[in-house]
């Protein structure tokens, strides 16, 4: 780890101005992510603005009904907490299925959104990464690439954004708050994340010195039915080779409305319109979720050593429509993943 | 060649800041110690405050073996930096039980068995009280999810498993009666 310089801010405008005061500078939400690559020298900021004083740690109700959560609140508070439980169980269960109980108790919210990729090589400073550093290329390509893309990818980049939680947000339609030192904005979550392109380095379209403040859900929850699928090498403490968020709205047997996004397949949580659109107005049977699924890989391509997540992405969206139609409290709320 | 080599990395253009006062609460008592802004809280509590019951396995969150309690809350103590704990209650398998006054936890894992070469066992006691605080783990899968954070390599995972259920399953019958 390279020397640096810390404080830790008090309020969201002295966290801003600090960033920007100095060279370069990073924010620590949980630390659970920065400290990892910059003890890796992955990442090598002089100076962080510490977050874990800000007072952004609330989740409260909006006006439109929907729900505010605080950018600096814990996955686990985030989690754990009555409303998120009751009305967005989805997003509870996403959470709740990544990293461990440890490190949800130190993982903010802002932090999530933010973790960098899992890519092997973006780790190890011996090999040529794009993402880690432009120009160099891509060591995945063409070589161990089991956790990479197979949608969405670029000939620069083929990683995989790894968040669970994140997956959830992008179904349920979340918008970030974000502060720079021009004032607040709000991005929406499909415009949040980036696929990779020529710039890989940009994992998202937050600015430099911009500080996520809090993620807001809109009203609908999809608390009836919905499943978070995580997929992988084990049952527990351990990232997504492929999971599925799957929300739907049901009258009687026939689908209203749906939301389906993917994790572990792209750069970004993938989302498919043209799913969602096979989905709405048709009868929740497995005819219909298999159709969905097709739409969903659409175009995929894989690299290799992950050519199974294609056929692993269609077989995970059925069974994840199905657990939603049959309804999400039917299956474990720690992990819902085991059959 | 004569000299001592510092390490060096990229980004090191400015002298280091040097290291400043820090005061831990470990345990209930007030540590005074010197820190650089990088020292991890588990290096704080190993190298600086002498207490080494907290154990340092991957340094990177996938082991568990440097779990503590951070107000009431289980943390990985190799992830966070022990300035940022500054003002925080942080309790460790020190605070926990002592020779001669052990923690229930401390017993139930000797009675079964719940341990081989014991590198583990701080973070995994420490874990388990974590557990218990928050009160979501009643069944015996819940208790292996919620303590998967914890990583094992003798394997002893049948015993800690026992040994956690039998003190959440009397916490449960105190609370009852
Ligand atoms: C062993 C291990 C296993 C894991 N498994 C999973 C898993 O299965 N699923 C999963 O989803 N995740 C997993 N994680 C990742 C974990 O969820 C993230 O590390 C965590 O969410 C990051 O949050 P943080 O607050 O600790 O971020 P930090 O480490 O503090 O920060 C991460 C990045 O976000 C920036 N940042 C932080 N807060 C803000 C803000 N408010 N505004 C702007 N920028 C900000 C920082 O500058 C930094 O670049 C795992 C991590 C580890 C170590
Ligand atoms: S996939 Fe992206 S992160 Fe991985 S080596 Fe290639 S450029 Fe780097
Ligand atoms: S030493 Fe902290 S998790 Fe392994
Ligand atoms: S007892 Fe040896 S690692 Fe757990």
């Amino acid at each position: 780890m390279n020397p640096f310089t810390l404080t830790r801010a008090e309020s969201v405008d002295a966290a801003v101005r600090d960033f920007s005061g100095h060279d370069s500078s990073a924010y620590i939400g949980g630390g659970t992510n920065l400290l990892d690559l910059m003890k890796e020298n992955v990442a090598r900021p002089t100076h962080l603005v510490g977050l874990n004083k800000l007072p952004l740690t609330s989740i409260e109700t909006t006006a439109e009904g929907g729900l505010r959560l605080g950018a600096t609140a814990t996955n686990a508070d985030t989690a754990w907490h009555p409303d998120v439980q009751a009305r967005y169980p989805l997003l509870s269960q996403a959470i709740l299925a990544g990293a461990s109980p440890q490190l949800r108790n130190m993982a903010t919210n802002g932090g999530n959104l933010m973790q960098r990729t899992r890519c092997y090589y973006f780790y190890d400073l011996a090999t040529p990464c794009n993402k880690r550093e432009p120009g160099s290329g891509c060591s995945a390509i063409g070589g161990y690439n089991r956790i990479h893309a197979i949608l969405g990818a670029s000939e620069q980049c083929i990683a995989t954004h790894p968040s669970d939680m994140c997956v959830a947000l992008a179904a349920l339609e979340a918008v970030v708050h974000v502060r720079g030192n021009g004032g607040e904005r709000r991005i929406k979550f499909e415009d949040f994340h980036r696929l990779p392109g020529d710039a890989p380095e940009q994992d998202n379209t937050l600015k430099a010195g911009e500080l996520i403040v809090a993620l807001e859900l809109p009203k609908k929850g999809f608390e009836k039915n919905f499943s978070y699928l995580k997929l992988r090498d084990r049952t527990s403490y351990a990232f997504a080779l492929v999971s599925v968020a799957a929300a739907l709205e049901l009258d009687g047997t026939t689908i209203r409305d749906a939301r389906l996004a993917l994790g572990g397949v792209a750069h970004k949580p993938w989302r498919s319109p043209a799913a969602e659109d096979l989905l709405k107005g048709q009868p929740a049977t497995e005819a219909t979720f298999r159709k969905a699924a097709e739409a969903s890989v659409e175009g995929a391509v894989g690299q290799g050593a992950n050519d199974f997540k294609i056929e692993l992405a269609r077989r995970a969206i059925v069974r994840a429509l199905k657990q939603a139609a049959a309804g999400g409290k039917a299956t474990n709320v720690f992990n819902n993943s085991n059959p | 060649m004569s000299g001592t080599s510092t390490p060096k990395s990229a980004g090191q253009s400015l002298p280091p800041p040097p290291a400043a006062p820090v005061t831990l609460r470990i345990n209930g008592q007030d540590h005074h110690l010197e820190l650089a802004p990088w020292t991890s809280l588990l290096d704080a509590l190993r190298e600086y405050a002498g207490l080494t019951g907290t154990k340092k396995g991957c340094d990177h969150g996938q082991c568990g073996a440097c779990t503590v309690l951070v107000d009431g809350k289980r943390i990985n103590s190799c992830l966070t930096l022990a300035v940022l704990q500054e003002g925080a209650d942080i309790t460790t398998i020190e605070g926990l039980g002592q020779e001669g006054n052990l923690h229930p936890l401390q017993q139930a894992f000797i009675d079964h068995d719940a341990f081989q070469c014991g590198y583990c066992t701080p973070g995994q006691i420490c874990s388990a009280q974590g557990l218990i605080n928050e009160g979501k783990a009643h069944t015996e899968d819940e208790i292996r999810e919620l303590m998967s954070g914890n990583i094992c390599r003798c394997g002893a995972y049948v015993g800690i498993l026992n040994a956690v259920k039998e003190v959440v399953d009397k916490k449960s019958i105190a609370l009852r009666s």
